[in-house]
């Protein structure tokens, strides 16, 4: 039941994007396609559950036993940018294709504060365990990626649109964006 | 005399020609994420250009010591260690901010402006100029934030840095305190800024 809560308020209720404010430069930055946007979400999971297991163990095991809480961080954000030069390069040999889709965005990954900032959320989990924590990651790059391919199709559609030249561009996807986010606020109260 | 109007300029491209959220796009999780009262945006303003120019300072006195392969993770704790000041000087002596702005705090290190400025401008100027570049682009940034943060707060809230101006039962305009009214002010503010700085160029 706990799990299925946290689902829900991942990916409807709190949704990352939308509510919590995470992650939102590949979210305008990587959205004028579906298929891109589809590869980053991949990329997102991908990194951010590996992330978060992995930043949640040194918490666990070696931040908190020795008193380094502080150096909270620091730490995470060094673990990040290690996996995600990792996956460059395991991505680089294993699939040359979705590399070049995405390698432009993979160093983005790092600066991408939704990685950071689930990993620094996942320790605050009530009732914390490693299973809920990377549970937690991946509920919240469903999220993510419901809310990156959504906005992604409906860019696909502005292009045909007519749009006042004042509003071409960036404010009228920062528009988009808040009218999706406005949908979304229908789900508080659902959990 | 050159010389001095290229230091000049280099601090005021911050401020409106590259205006790093209505210009360059970026930083734009903590625009959003604390705007929600002209206090909160200040305040979040403040710590990121506190740590955009000790980082910036740092990073034009050392750039000749770091190997360029590991430049960014270089940069990165240098950025973390200053974030990590800035969260303990915080829950020490402001903890009302701190639990105002929370996750967005760490979240600091991840903004892209201040990794940015020093990889495009401290780690290939000189000190003087890095700290400049820090100031304007600081200020810029602290600029944006804090009108967003009032152009919410007032009409979200009817107040301005707490101070209220209708009477307390008046129904405001909440939308503008909750998620998405950030990602709409922010557009209507980018449109008016275009305007603005298309006409003075």
């Amino acid at each position: 039941m706990d799990y299925i809560i946290i689902l829900i308020a991942a990916v409807f209720v709190n949704n990352i994007v939308l509510s919590q404010f995470l992650g939102i430069c590949p979210f305008l930055g990587v959205s004028n396609k579906v298929s891109t946007s589809v590869g980053m979400s991949g990329a997102v999971l991908f990194v951010m559950t590996i992330a978060t297991m992995a930043t949640y163990l040194l918490h666990q095991y070696i931040l908190v036993p020795a008193g380094l809480d502080y150096l909270r961080t620091i730490t995470f954000i060094l673990v990040i940018a290690a996996l995600v030069q990792m996956v460059e390069i395991i991505l680089k040999k294993v699939s040359p294709p979705l590399y070049q889709a995405l390698g432009v965005f993979l160093p983005l990954i790092t600066t991408n504060c939704a990685v950071l900032g689930v990993a620094i959320l996942a320790l605050g989990l009530e009732g914390g365990s490693l299973l809920k924590a990377v549970f937690f990651a991946v509920a919240n790059s469903i999220g993510f990626a419901l809310a990156l391919i959504v906005f992604a199709s409906i860019r696909e559609y502005l292009e045909l649109a007519n749009i006042p030249k004042g509003m071409k561009g960036v404010p009228i996807n920062l528009l988009v964006a808040g009218l999706l986010s406005l949908a979304f606020l229908g789900f508080t109260g659902l959990v | 005399m050159a010389e001095k109007m290229n230091q000049t300029q280099n601090f005021l491209k911050g401020i409106v020609k590259e205006n790093p959220v209505f210009v360059m796009l970026l930083g734009m999780c903590p625009t959003l994420g604390v705007t929600s009262s002209a206090f909160n945006g200040l305040g979040m303003g403040v710590a990121t250009l506190f740590v955009l120019l000790m980082s910036n300072i740092v990073v034009s006195l050392v750039k000749s010591q770091i190997p360029s392969k590991v430049r960014i993770p270089a940069f990165i704790i240098i950025i973390a260690s200053f974030v990590t000041i800035v969260e303990m000087v915080l829950e020490a002596f402001i903890p009302f901010l701190y639990e105002q702005l929370g996750i967005f705090i760490p979240l600091i290190v991840v903004n892209c402006l201040i990794l940015g400025r020093a990889e495009a401008f401290a780690s290939k100027n000189n000190l003087m100029s890095s700290i400049l570049d820090a100031l304007g682009m600081g200020l810029g940034f602290v600029i944006a934030l804090t009108m967003l943060g009032a152009v919410r707060e007032i009409l979200g809230s009817g107040s301005l840095f707490e101070l209220k101006f209708v009477s307390e039962n008046a129904n405001t305009f909440i939308l503008f305190i909750l998620p998405p009214g950030a990602f709409i002010a922010l557009a209507y503010l980018t449109v008016l800024f275009n305007k603005i700085s298309i006409k003075t160029s």
